[in-house]
């Protein structure tokens, strides 16, 4: 087996790290699999919010009256350069090992997935309290909450993730454990963000579009 | 560090950047059809629909670094596979609550 | 003071002996008696567990434990345990049937419905899924040459997670009611207009633990078949059941999905008031259908493709010959379980969809049973030219070829949507999937107990009582359910707990005889186990191989010590371990031993099973404080463990060696036993092997070759 093959999809340590590199192979296959399961829970949730958000209006309000595309644009912003860095932070940690590196793009990222939760979160109210569009309103709305909710809740615990990544980071180091820690939270990361193009286009866009 | 490992890292950078880029384009462009309503109706979702399928495979090919190279193909047959199982259960779902909805009296 | 801070929803009435005093009756006996045995049970146990001052081993050996073999063992434990509780249920429906012909019989009309809905849940979620899991869990890894699985800790926390969701299953005997909806849940009956209170709550999170453990598992062996099969054990080397393994890991995989959405929009509808399933502000309660049949259809052939792997390694062991058409049988599997995904909605062909719908789910239906049909060509075409031997897995394996295609045949009618509109909802199909699910699924696993049995415990179990336990089972199958074809035709409506048409009676008699019989079986295989037992001197096949096996995990001793394989083994044509004692080669000494090292055992996994059982209770019961203090600190004991260095440990090659050594010592110097002394005390687990019968004298079973 040559070092620099690639073992498992996404970034690979071939070359600088060989130890981790052949330990990565197990460990992140075995997390594409959770993400894909999590894909087919997303997948379920899509298929749901489609059916309602056409059907399940009743008395309440249509999709094209709630919806700020404004806001879902600079969410989609800031969720794209959070995956971006988390991109740049991963090579910190591949080529240079550089703790220093690794935790001011880790903050950066995470400081964008936060402003994009907060945004959410903003969102979520101004559509209860200016719309009367509560979850509890119509299947529509039950099922476009339970959708970026449960979108919001993925980045979120991220989030979280991040924050222990980072102690570990600073406390123990890049060891292989820690290391292929990290490839895996850049996996969901990225994940994530592919989740969001699916909903900006067929939540946000299709909603105001059709 | 080694001249082959700077050689390496530039490519994977340039990689995150050519995906950085083509993911702005795609998504201004996304939201430009409805905001500045360059196209409307029918037309509007399948190019909407369009954009975002290759907006997926940009991320895919150059965040997630999916390709298509020899050595881990099992494991990449299993990803596409879950491609499979999310078609089936998406349009079948849609496809069935969509005939229950049109049969029922209104 | 605030009770219901603390407290929740629950009150002294909640407890299902207030029942019994407050309103006395028969129906409210049973209801008592059950919770009297769960709490009697669990008492019992501590006191079991006290004097013979086995709390300790408990905990530092078994619950602690992170072994795949552990693991699997515990998961059957609890499928044999739920089983017990589900069989008795049946036959108290199958009695208050007979007994509520144009009269009320004993049982009140909820505590029948909460009866049918538990058994439904308990048999599905905690007797097939633990048994099935529990087996390949066990099985898999030895049959692939590898030491664990490829996450050996989650692989406890998904043990774990599952034994928590049994015991809320348990705990809903005694405190509160259980959902009386079946163990489908459709709304809206159980959305919160119709069923207020826990019962909804029970099933929801019970299940929902269920369904995370299950996930997991899939991931986790669909791993450990990519990613840890010995040297030269290509994919199409692997054993028929490591196949069925990896088909049913990857259905896990992406089945469990739907199943969580929907028990989570069931739950947002209860308790937030969301309208994904209720009657009106655009909820839609077909879409609940949809979703729980996306999972519920693969969810069949989770079960029944593991039982298919089993009746293949039984077929060809106790016919003495290779099996037949393994390629065939390989992509029938993977047939099978794509074909799975497109199928669902025959779950509900007269929910209203339009003709066109459900022909094409009806024709993908149909055609689902070809590749079936294609596995039970090749069973049989093993059995032709072999050397049978009718021993007790055996005779469950003939007796499934023979009802299952009985049942497929009316899966097939039932295919057809315009049959299905005329028996949807009565007991003829209770009957169809009984049929399929007791003689494939179930049988299949008997099977496999008793065929594993000496791998796992190093003693076989008594053959005679096995026998007489089949008998029992196979006609009381017979019995119990083939009537109710006859009743479905006949009209009789399933989960019906009081009848007014006296025609019904012979045939509910002969499927209560039935029942008698089943509980009779399973009488017997209780007794089967206490007495091999107790017995375990005769009985005993220490030397690994009883049956004259040929998947590697009989070339090691029995049970199989912590580290599995002392060298990993090198495998170069299918039968590897048949083709070895062929060949004259098993049983050899290793050139060289190395460390092994193995994963410590951890707390990381009772607890979180623990915090999870809490977090569920609080939630069934509005017991906020502890929902929250529990998911909390799930939480922190994953963060904590994250921060955790020291996790495995080595076993110093010295020490491997000395055990590999003494085992295969006494393997070369134990005379072989030949297939007809295979149920004797001759049989200590060498086998002389079929293959080299008639051919006397070329290899004596004593000689091997001693270094390499």
């Amino acid at each position: 087996m040559s070092l620099s093959e690639r073992l498992h999809p996404g970034l690979n340590l071939a070359g600088t790290d060989p130890e981790g590199h052949e330990a990565a192979e197990e460990t992140l296959f075995g997390f594409w699999i959770f993400l894909m399961s999590d894909l087919v829970l997303f997948a379920v949730l899509f298929a749901t919010y489609a059916a309602m958000s056409v059907q399940g209006i009743a008395e309440g309000p249509r999709p094209a009256e709630v919806f700020d595309l404004t806001a879902a644009f600079v969410e989609t912003l800031l969720l794209l350069f959070s995956s971006f860095a988390f991109g740049l932070a991963m090579l910190e940690m591949k080529y240079r090992e550089n703790r220093r590196g690794v935790l001011v793009w880790l903050l950066l990222t995470g400081l964008l997935g936060a402003a994009f939760v907060g945004m959410e979160l903003h969102d979520y109210y101004v559509m209860i309290t200016q719309h009367a569009a509560p979850p509890q309103a119509s299947g529509f709305l039950s099922a476009y909450y339970l959708l970026t909710g449960t979108h919001a809740l993925h980045v979120s615990s991220g989030l979280v993730w991040m924050v222990i990544m980072a102690v570990q980071v600073a406390l123990i180091g890049f060891t292989t454990p820690v290391k292929l820690r990290l490839m895996r939270l850049a996996l969901f990361w990225h994940m994530l963000d592919v989740v969001w193009i699916g909903i900006f286009t067929f939540v946000y866009l299709y909603g105001v579009a059709s | 560090m080694p001249p082959r490992e700077i050689e390496d890292e530039g490519r994977e950078r340039r990689s995150y950047v050519i995906g950085l880029v083509l993911a702005l384009v795609l998504t201004t462009g996304a939201f430009a059809v409805v905001g500045l309503n360059l196209l409307s109706g029918g037309a509007a979702l399948a190019g909407l629909g369009l954009l975002a399928l290759i907006q997926a495979v940009v991320h895919l090919r150059y965040f997630l670094h999916i390709d298509l190279q020899r050595s881990h193909r099992d494991d990449l047959l299993l990803i596409l596979f879950t491609v499979l199982i999310l078609l089936i259960m998406v349009s079948g779902t849609i496809w069935i609550l969509y005939d229950q909805h049109v049969r029922m009296m209104p | 003071m605030n009770w219901e801070l603390i407290f929740g929803q629950i009150k002294w009435t909640s407890f299902v002996f207030a029942g019994m005093i407050e309103n006395p009756s028969l129906s409210e006996a049973i209801a008592s008696g059950a919770g009297s045995i769960a709490v009697l049970g669990a008492l019992a146990t501590v006191i079991l567990l006290t004097v013979k001052g086995w709390w300790v081993p408990l905990w530092r050996d078994w619950l602690t434990s992170v072994d795949h073999k552990k693991v699997g063992i515990m998961y059957i434990a609890i499928a044999l345990v739920m089983f017990a509780r589900a069989v008795i249920e049946a036959a108290l429906m199958r009695a208050q049937q007979l007994a509520a012909t144009e009269g009320a019989g004993f049982l009140s009309a909820d505590h029948f419905g909460q009866l049918f809905s538990t058994h439904g849940t308990i048999m599905i979620f905690f007797v097939a899924m633990p048994f099935i899991t529990g087996l390949m869990n066990y099985v898999m890894p030895l049959q692939i040459g590898a030491r664990d699985v490829s996450f050996p800790l989650l692989n406890a926390i998904s043990l774990m997670l599952t034994m928590a969701g049994a015991i809320l299953i348990m705990v809903s005997l005694v405190v509160g009611q259980f959902s009386t909806g079946g163990w489908s849940a459709y709304p809206p009956f159980t959305g919160i207009d119709f069923s207020p209170g826990e019962g909804v709550d029970y099933w929801i999170w019970a299940v929902s633990l269920g369904s995370i453990g299950s996930t997991l598992t899939g991931l986790n062996l669909a791993v450990t078949i990519y990613k840890k099969r010995c040297p030269g054990m290509s994919l199409f080397r692997m054993p028929l059941f490591t196949w069925t393994t990896l088909c049913t890991s990857i259905l896990m995989i992406f089945a469990m999905a739907p199943l969580t959405a929907a028990t989570v929009m069931l739950a947002l509808d209860r308790y937030a008031g969301f309208h994904f399933f209720t009657n009106g502000d655009g909820g839609n309660m077909m879409n609940y259908a949809n979703l729980f049949w996306l999972f519920g259809h693969p969810e069949v052939y989770i079960l029944i493709l593991p039982a298919f792997g089993v009746w293949s390694e039984v077929v060809a062991t106790f016919s003495s010959k290779r099996i037949y058409g393994y390629t065939s049988l390989v992509y029938a599997t993977m047939c099978i379980a794509v074909l799975s995904f497109a199928v669902w909605l025959h779950h509900f062909f007269t929910m209203g969809q339009s003709a066109n719908v459900n022909a094409i789910f009806g024709i993908a239906t149909m055609i689902i049973g070809v590749p079936t049909g294609v596995k039970v060509y090749d069973w049989l075409l093993t059995m032709v030219g072999g050397r049978i031997r009718f021993s007790t897995p055996m005779l469950y394996h003939i007796n499934f070829l023979l009802t299952f295609i009985l049942g497929g045949m009316t899966g097939v009618l039932l295919a057809n949507p315009g049959v299905d509109f005329q028996v949807h909802n009565t007991l003829f199909l209770v009957a169809h999937f009984h049929n399929m699910i007791i003689p494939g699924v179930l049988f299949g696993m008997f099977a496999a107990v008793q065929f594993w049995f000496p791998k796992v415990f190093g003693f076989r179990l008594h053959e005679g009582l096995g026998r007489a336990s089949f008998w029992c089972f196979a006609p009381g199958f017979l019995l119990a359910f083939f009537p109710l074809y006859w009743l479905g035709m006949m009209g009789a409506t399933r989960r019906t707990y009081m009848w007014s048409n006296p025609d019904y009676v012979p045939w509910l008699a002969l499927a209560m005889l039935g029942a008698g019989l089943i509980l009779a079986g399973f009488a017997l295989m209780v007794t089967q186990i206490v007495v091999s037992v107790r017995q375990r001197a005769q009985l005993a096949a220490p030397l690994g191989d009883p049956w004259d096996g040929r998947a590697l995990e009989w070339s090691i001793p029995s049970p199989p010590p912590a580290w599995n394989f002392a060298v990993l083994p090198n495998v170069s044509s299918q039968d590897p371990f048949y083709e070895a004692k062929k060949a004259g080669i098993a049983y050899r000494s290793p050139a060289a031993y190395e460390d092994i090292e193995v994963p410590r055992n951890t707390a990381t996994a009772p607890l979180i099973g623990l915090f999870a059982c809490a977090w569920a209770f609080g939630l069934v019961w509005h017991i906020w404080w502890l929902a929250i203090a529990s998911f909390v600190l799930i939480w922190v004991v994953v963060i904590a463990r994250s921060f955790a260095t020291d996790t495995e440990e080595t076993i110093p090659a010295a020490t491997v060696k000395a055990a590999n050594e003494a085992f295969l010592a006494a393997a070369r110097a134990t005379p072989g036993v030949t297939r007809d002394r295979e149920m004797t005390s001759d049989n200590k687990g060498r086998a002389h092997p079929e293959a080299l019968e008639g051919r006397a004298g070329t290899i004596a079973s004593g000689t091997a070759v001693e270094a390499l």
